[in-house]
């Protein structure tokens, strides 16, 4: 195999022919599966034939781009199986809904037409402008007449349809005098051709058509991929719950999941909807409601909250809220208000176009008054209107913002950082101070290892801490791979307290000293060793606050943690200002207060404690293993965690922003020129298509200047 | 001026064989994964 197209993919093992059924077009895909961390050929020959190997898939094919894997298969079968063999292959992969195919909205076809048609209308031009003259001229100009009309009858409609819906209810936007110029051109060409004329617009009429679809097949691309990067975050979500039917425990949906059902929740698994536990007792994390990282013991009868995660299982749980009803979704609505108000946020574009429209209009009709007046010749003052009104084309404005968003959206994606909204952008570029959330954004909980423990007692702990999926214990595996686990047999997880096992002749035990306590601690026959539980900065927080320092953002930490706590944390990433003790309104209030202060702010959150402040802020981001409610409210997730993408991405941000005011500054700089040649009437249709083609391609090629990664 | 209807024509019809394959392209769904087509290729398999 000589596929090591990536170094960081040694985890794949490329083996078996990923062809034959797997490269086959896919008939009707039956399941949707989402692979974050596919991105190279090794990873697609890997999935496609881990999943081929699996009894019931016909077949299976990836889709890069997309992160996606499309599997044809039986209609409701479980694909948790597909997923462990994935897992154990050493991919992540998630159960995803299919994505609505939009076929409707598609401008690719539009732009096709408009491009060939361009071309050969140009052609024709060519031939004209270069001397044709008489019947010559006239036979091309028909011929262009012919081309061009159908050709922008079709291709131009999105122009027409988003101008006449504004149209209608009194109002103008920047498809309006797109649609005017090229009706206009149109209909004012084919009078000139009928009487002889000298000049024809159609070639400036379709080039118009085709530079400003290019910009809004990536402004549609653009808005697609925040569509989808939302559709991947639901995907993260547990999509299935094991329910206990009689004797069995099967894998179901969580929309099959109805009040008074039985549950079968495993220790580390997240609450999926509102229940009441049926086993004695059992300790869960609600750090994600309260933001308190210790422990809480629940009993038999007492409530579970959607999101909670089990520490200690399994457990059987009976459902009492499910769908919308549960706790989780009746706080995200709650915060639904203060994500409204964001909508207000102006793009540049919009503002730039609040100027453009109406200038260009009496620009426009003050050319064609002005020489109506100076000439009485209505032909020739319409001929000089047209020619303003195409000249002025606003391609940066159409084509320039988007070209620079996709290009920076799609560095940001392959880093691993999902824009889910098309202004986060140019909001991440304004901020000018960064709130950070301590607990499981900066910081995370982990269990130490005494220095002084034996190399037996190292290697007893990291199997028993394998035997469990407990994330302190996971933790504690990590740290020790030093050391050979022990052969343990009778390994039992007991809920709440830990795992017990039973090595050589001895009987090991890492848990809770007692259970009601939380400090864990390793046995061994009766020899006991505590592991002290210390919370540390996550390894990337330091560096992340310090480069965000260098780009002269200011820093700060809002928590619920005690002020000592939150002091000692700080004090280590090197965080300037810090607010602690603080509840989910207070930390709303702050945002408030900070924005109100003139402070544009980014809140870097993942709890549901964060969700009010992640909303209130200017823009947000959360980590990818945030609570879906948060992860639905920030603007930006990074899959990884990794905290130093956060300059990267303001860093991106800002040359985009950068490179959208240049391409402003190119096109006026141009209309600049050509404005006062086309409005003193010497302009022709070959220096329109001239000034057009140049500013179209400076515009773009600024744009995407840079922005490889 | 008598090559004209020959070239003329030609030309159009070339255009239009480009403007069908396109739409051809556009219909089996060769957009569709860019990156995974460029990646493929390096896969001795398929």
């Amino acid at each position: 195999m000589s596929v090591t197209a990536c170094p960081g993919c040694t985890t794949a093992p490329v083996s078996g022919p990923a062809g034959g059924r797997g490269a086959a077009q896919m008939d009707v895909p039956t399941h949707h599966l989402l692979l974050p961390g596919i991105h190279c050929a090794g990873c697609i020959s890997a999935v496609e034939s881990t999943l081929l190997k699996q009894p019931d898939i016909n077949a299976a094919r990836v889709n890069l781009t997309k992160r996606r894997v499309s599997i044809a298969s039986e209609p409701g079968l479980d694909p948790t199986p597909w997923i462990a063999a994935l897992s154990r292959a050493g991919f992540e992969a998630y159960e995803a809904g299919a994505l609505e195919e939009r076929q409707g909205d598609d401008l690719i076809l539009p732009l096709g037409v408009a491009g060939f048609a361009m071309m050969n209308v140009m052609l024709l031009s060519v031939a004209v402008w270069s001397g044709a003259v008489d019947s010559t001229r006239d036979l091309f100009h028909w011929i262009s007449a012919a081309i061009a009309l159908p050709a922008t009858a079709f291709a131009a409609q999105p122009f027409f349809r988003h101008a006449w819906s504004a149209l209608r209810v009194g109002r103008l936007n920047m498809d309006v005098p797109i649609s005017l110029a090229i009706i206009l051109a149109c209909g004012m060409s084919v009078y000139e051709v009928m009487h002889g004329g000298a000049h024809a617009w159609f070639d400036a009429a379709l080039a118009l058509t085709f530079f400003l679809l290019i910009g809004r097949v990536l402004d549609q691309r653009l808005r697609r991929r925040a569509r989808s990067a939302a559709d991947d975050l639901a995907a993260l979500e547990p999509a299935r719950v094991t329910r206990i039917e009689g004797e069995d425990k099967i894998s179901r949906p969580i929309a099959e999941i109805a009040v008074g059902d039985r549950l079968w929740i495993t220790a580390g698994a997240r609450v999926p909807v509102d229940a009441v536990l049926e086993d004695a007792e059992t300790t869960v994390d609600c750090s994600f409601l309260t933001g308190e990282s210790d422990p809480v013991t629940r009993t038999e009868g007492e409530p579970l909250h959607a999101g909670e995660v089990v520490l200690a299982g399994p457990v059987a749980l009976r459902a009492t809220a499910v769908g919308e009803d549960t706790t989780l979704r009746r706080i995200a609505q709650l915060v639904a208000t203060a994500e409204v108000s964001r909508g207000h946020f102006r793009s540049l574009a919009d503002r730039a176009a609040a100027v453009y429209t109406p200038a260009v209009h009496i620009i426009s009709a003050g050319a064609f008054l002005g020489w109506l007046v100076a000439t009485g010749d209505v032909r020739m003052a319409l001929n000089v209107a047209i020619a303003t009104l195409i000249i002025t084309c606003p391609c940066a404005l159409g084509l320039a913002v988007p070209a620079v968003a996709v290009a920076a959206t799609s560095q940001l994606y392959r880093r691993g950082l999902l824009l889910t909204s098309d202004t986060a952008l140019e909001r991440l570029a304004g901020v000018d101070m960064v709130v950070f959330d301590k607990t499981g954004t900066l910081t995370e909980r982990r269990l130490t290892v005494p220095p002084a423990l034996s190399t037996e007692a190292r290697s007893v702990l990291r199997a028993l801490s394998e035997a469990s999926d407990h994330p302190l214990c996971r933790g504690v595996a990590a740290g020790l791979q030093d050391v050979s686990p022990a052969p343990l047999t009778n390994i039992r997880e007991e809920m709440g307290e830990g795992v017990r096992a039973t090595w050589l002749n001895s009987l090991v035990f890492l848990g809770r000293r007692t259970p009601a306590d939380a400090i864990v601690v390793l046995r061994i026959d009766d020899e006991e060793t505590g592991l002290p539980a210390v919370e540390t900065l996550v390894p990337s927080a330091k560096d992340a606050v310090a480069r965000l320092r260098a780009l002269g953002l200011k820093t700060a930490m809002l928590t619920g943690d005690t002020a000592e706590n939150a002091e000692r944390m700080a004090q280590e990433a090197g965080i300037d200002r810090v607010w602690s003790g603080e509840r989910a309104e207070a930390k709303l209030d702050i945002i408030e207060g900070l924005k109100a202060e003139g402070e544009r702010v980014l809140m870097v959150g993942d709890g549901l404690n964060d969700h009010a402040a992640i909303s209130a802020a200017d823009v947000s981001i959360a980590p990818g293993s945030a609570l879906d409610a948060t992860r639905n409210a920030a603007d930006i997730i990074i899959v990884s965690g990794d905290m130093t993408q956060i300059p990267d991405a303001i860093r991106t941000c800002r040359l985009a922003c950068r490179r959208m005011k240049q391409n402003f500054g190119i096109a006026a700089g141009y209309n600049s020129i050509a404005v006062p040649i086309a409005v003193l009437g010497f302009a022709t249709p070959l220096a329109a298509a001239v000034a057009m083609s140049t500013s179209s391609i400076t515009v773009v090629v600024n744009a995407i200047r840079g922005f490889k990664s | 001026m008598n090559i004209l209807v020959v070239l003329v024509p030609c030309s159009l019809f070339l255009g239009l064989g480009a403007l069908v394959a396109f739409i051809w392209t556009i219909r089996s769904k060769q957009y569709d994964d860019m990156e995974g087509d460029a990646a493929r290729v390096l896969l001795d398999d398929d």
